[in-house]
Order: C-alpha cells, then sequence, then structure tokens
C-alpha cells in the first residue's frame, strides 16, 4: 500500500506531466485562460489516463511484448514496434466510447467538458503516460495508480496555471511579452516551484 | 516559384509554429539540454511532417471526411514508427536519450496541425514543401534553445569542450539550472519576446488596459 502510495504522490508532485516532462505543453497553455475550462480540461485528463494507461498496459504485456503471443501460439514473436500505433489507436478509440458514454449517461458532465474530450486525443500527456508506463515496466495495479497520479498531477498545474493567469490581468506587462511570452516564464517559476518536490521520498 | 520560396521561409520567423502558432512545445522544452540530440530531434521532426503532409495530400481527395482524423493519425504513426526504428538502429545512443520523445512526434500538434490545416486542401509538392518549411522553423527555435543550453550550462557545443570548466581548471563556472527543465521555459519565453521585438506585428493586444494614473487636483 505504501508503495503504491509513494507512486502516486511522485506521479503526481516530483514527477509532474507538465512541469517536469514537459507533456500536454500546447493544451496546457492554451486552455489555461479560465478557470472553469481548466477545471474541465483536468478532470478529462484525469478520467481518460485512469482508463488508457492500465488498457495499455494490458496489451502490451499480452499482445506486443516479446513472447508476449506465447499463449497463442508464438512464443517468439516480438510485436513491441507495433506499440505506438496501438497506443494512439487505443487512445482514440476509449476517448471515443467515453464521449458517447457521457453523451448518453451523464449529460451534465458531457457539456462540462464540451470540446475538450476529443481533444485529448492529441494531448501528449495521454500518449506520453503510455509510454513512460512501457519504458518503466510497470505492471497492472501499478500502472492505474500512475495513470491516476499523472492525470492528478496535470489537472492540479493546469488549475494552478490559469489561476495565476487570471490574476495577470492586473498587472503590467511588456509589450513584446504579452500573451504567450510571459505565460513561458510563469509556468517555468511554476516548474522551478515544483522541483522543490524532488528528492522527496515516502 | 516565389510563391513555393514563401511557403517555405514563411514559417521560419513570419508564421513561426512555436513562436507564433503555439504548436509542439512539448518536445521543443524536453530535448534541448543538449545540441546533438535536439538536432536529431529536428531531423526526426522535419521528416515527419514533410512526409506526413506529402502522403495525405497525395490521398486527401479519397479520405471520407468523418474519419479524416484517423486516417492521419494511422499515416503519422506509421511514419513516426519508421524513424523511430531507424534511429534505434542507425544512433541507439541518442534514441536512448530521446526516450519517450520520438513516439511523441505523432501527438506534437505541428504535424497534426499542418496535415488539418494544409495538406487537406493543397497539393502533393506544395504540401511537402510547407511541411519542410514548418519543420525548419521548429528546428531554428529548437537548435537556439539547445545552443543557449548547453554552451552556458554545461559549456560544450555537440560535446565538445568550448568553456573550459572551473572543475577541470579552466576558468567558467557553469550555470546548472540551465541543464534543468524550468530553463527551457524562460528561454523560449525571452525568445517569443525577441522575435516580437523585431517583428512588431505579431504582439498580441493585451485583453485589459490598465486606466493611466490620475492624480486627483486638490480644490478641483
Amino acid at each position: 500500500m505504501e508503495y503504491y502510495l509513494s507512486l502516486f504522490v511522485r506521479a503526481v508532485f516530483i514527477e509532474n506531466m507538465a512541469l517536469a516532462f514537459f507533456l500536454g505543453m500546447c493544451t496546457f497553455i492554451a486552455v489555461s485562460k479560465k478557470i472553469q475550462a481548466a477545471i474541465g480540461l483536468g478532470i478529462a485528463v484525469v478520467v481518460v489516463l485512469t482508463i488508457t494507461v492500465p488498457v495499455n498496459n494490458l496489451i502490451y504485456n499480452y499482445l506486443l511484448a516479446d513472447g508476449a503471443l506465447a499463449w497463442a501460439g508464438f512464443p517468439d514473436l516480438d510485436l513491441s514496434f507495433l506499440g505506438l500505433l496501438s497506443y494512439i489507436g487505443v487512445i482514440a478509440a476509449i476517448v471515443q466510447i467515453l464521449e458517447m458514454f457521457l453523451d448518453k449517461y451523464v449529460p451534465a458532465l458531457y457539456n462540462a467538458l464540451g470540446v475538450f474530450l476529443p481533444l485529448i486525443t492529441v494531448n501528449c500527456a495521454i500518449l506520453g503516460s503510455s509510454l513512460f508506463m512501457v519504458e518503466r515496466d510497470y505492471n497492472f495495479s501499478e500502472s492505474l495508480v500512475f495513470g491516476a497520479g499523472s492525470g492528478v498531477g496535470f489537472a492540479l498545474a493546469i488549475t494552478a496555471l490559469a489561476g495565476i493567469r487570471e490574476k495577470l490581468k492586473y498587472s503590467d506587462v511588456p509589450q513584446g511579452l504579452q500573451g504567450l511570452g510571459i505565460t513561458f516564464i510563469i509556468v517555468g517559476l511554476m516548474s522551478l516551484g515544483f522541483m522543490s518536490f524532488g528528492g522527496i521520498d515516502l | 516559384m516565389s510563391e513555393l520560396k514563401k511557403t517555405l521561409t514563411d514559417p521560419i520567423f513570419n508564421n513561426n509554429p512555436i513562436g507564433l502558432q503555439i504548436l509542439g512545445i512539448c518536445s521543443a522544452l524536453a530535448v534541448t539540454s543538449s545540441l546533438s540530440v535536439s538536432l536529431v530531434m529536428c531531423i526526426a521532426l522535419t521528416s515527419v511532417v514533410a512526409f506526413s503532409n506529402l502522403f495525405i495530400s497525395l490521398i486527401r481527395s479519397t479520405i471520407p471526411n468523418n474519419i479524416r482524423i484517423i486516417v492521419q493519425m494511422i499515416i503519422i504513426a506509421s511514419l513516426v514508427i519508421v524513424v523511430d526504428q531507424v534511429l534505434k538502429a542507425v544512433a541507439y545512443e541518442i534514441s536512448k536519450q530521446l526516450s519517450v520523445f520520438v513516439g511523441l512526434i505523432i501527438t506534437n500538434c505541428i504535424v497534426m496541425g499542418r496535415a488539418e490545416a494544409f495538406a487537406m486542401k493543397n497539393p502533393p509538392f506544395e504540401s511537402f514543401v510547407d511541411g519542410l518549411g514548418n519543420g525548419l522553423g521548429y528546428s531554428v527555435v529548437l537548435l537556439t534553445v539547445g545552443f543557449i543550453r548547453e554552451l552556458f550550462g554545461a559549456g560544450t557545443l555537440f560535446g565538445i569542450e568550448v568553456l573550459p570548466l572551473v572543475t577541470e581548471g579552466g576558468w567558467y563556472n557553469p550555470n546548472g539550472l540551465l541543464l534543468l527543465p524550468p530553463s527551457a521555459f524562460f528561454i523560449i519565453g525571452l525568445l517569443i519576446w525577441a522575435l516580437r521585438a523585431w517583428k512588431t506585428e505579431q504582439v498580441e493586444e493585451p485583453e485589459f488596459k490598465l486606466a493611466a494614473h490620475q492624480v486627483a487636483r486638490e480644490g478641483a
């Protein structure tokens, strides 16, 4: 239990998807103008990551990894080069299913998420987590915790950035830094802040 | 001809994918701590954008509109797999350093963005050139950031010593911050500032203006 807790905390703070690995930056910067939108996107990312990372883990371990197809009679088959194609396919499919499911059964959440749900397919944080999961050789339960943790980390970071950007309108930014430039510098400062979590070991 | 040249050179400064369109920033930040890794990343991305634009443009009139995203994804993912396998065969050390970021070219918004915005509407050759141009625009930013980070963070360029370090009997005391992730944000932020000071038409309108300071006069 403690091990999973430490994995979770590490995924949220120390190895934060957005601020330590720069994944999902495009959406991170584009959707952080309003807190409401940022929270909606954050929730969507948490949900999608918690589902896709474990599913991709199963696919990798039972279909793609070296010798994984032994149960089907192909002990020497190594399909891991098909990984990228399968992960992105799984992510696109799950986002689509989730969208239809929410539309039918939880319309309130569906409306709240709006356009962000389909956008998640091309969010690097989602694909990145699956790739990290493969690279670090997580098992099923570890990948579940890791997926949820990185989702929460991303949601936390984007909400915090949106909060800062809403306050930013009261400040007098130099002309050329207006908009994108100042946002980068803020994200840099936030990233420095998150780095202070480094080295914490539970 | 001049039209083609414009397609090629426009994305480098006038319509830079990173500086103006906010596309493909993820990898721009993560791989730039050393110049040789950034260079490999630039080549990988430029070839993927150019060829995905070419192939998508070739079949653009046969793709059914409602499944076009999936078709584009499959083309891009296949190209990235090719690049990934080539890198593993030719430059294994560097492919280890790039780790997941080669795979993440799939979700790099530049590739998707150009496929959707340009290749779906233009003939193959123009699309190929547009892909090259956007790849170059990305490379310019990436190489500049990589240059600054490696030179001042480690005193080397492409791994060759340029500024002799204090630890090895030289005079340069390296700035360790530049090797850490946050520095990339600062450098890109400042680069955008520089770019916009030069090309003033790219400056964003402020959403809110502070009212001019007024001093209340006594007795008025």
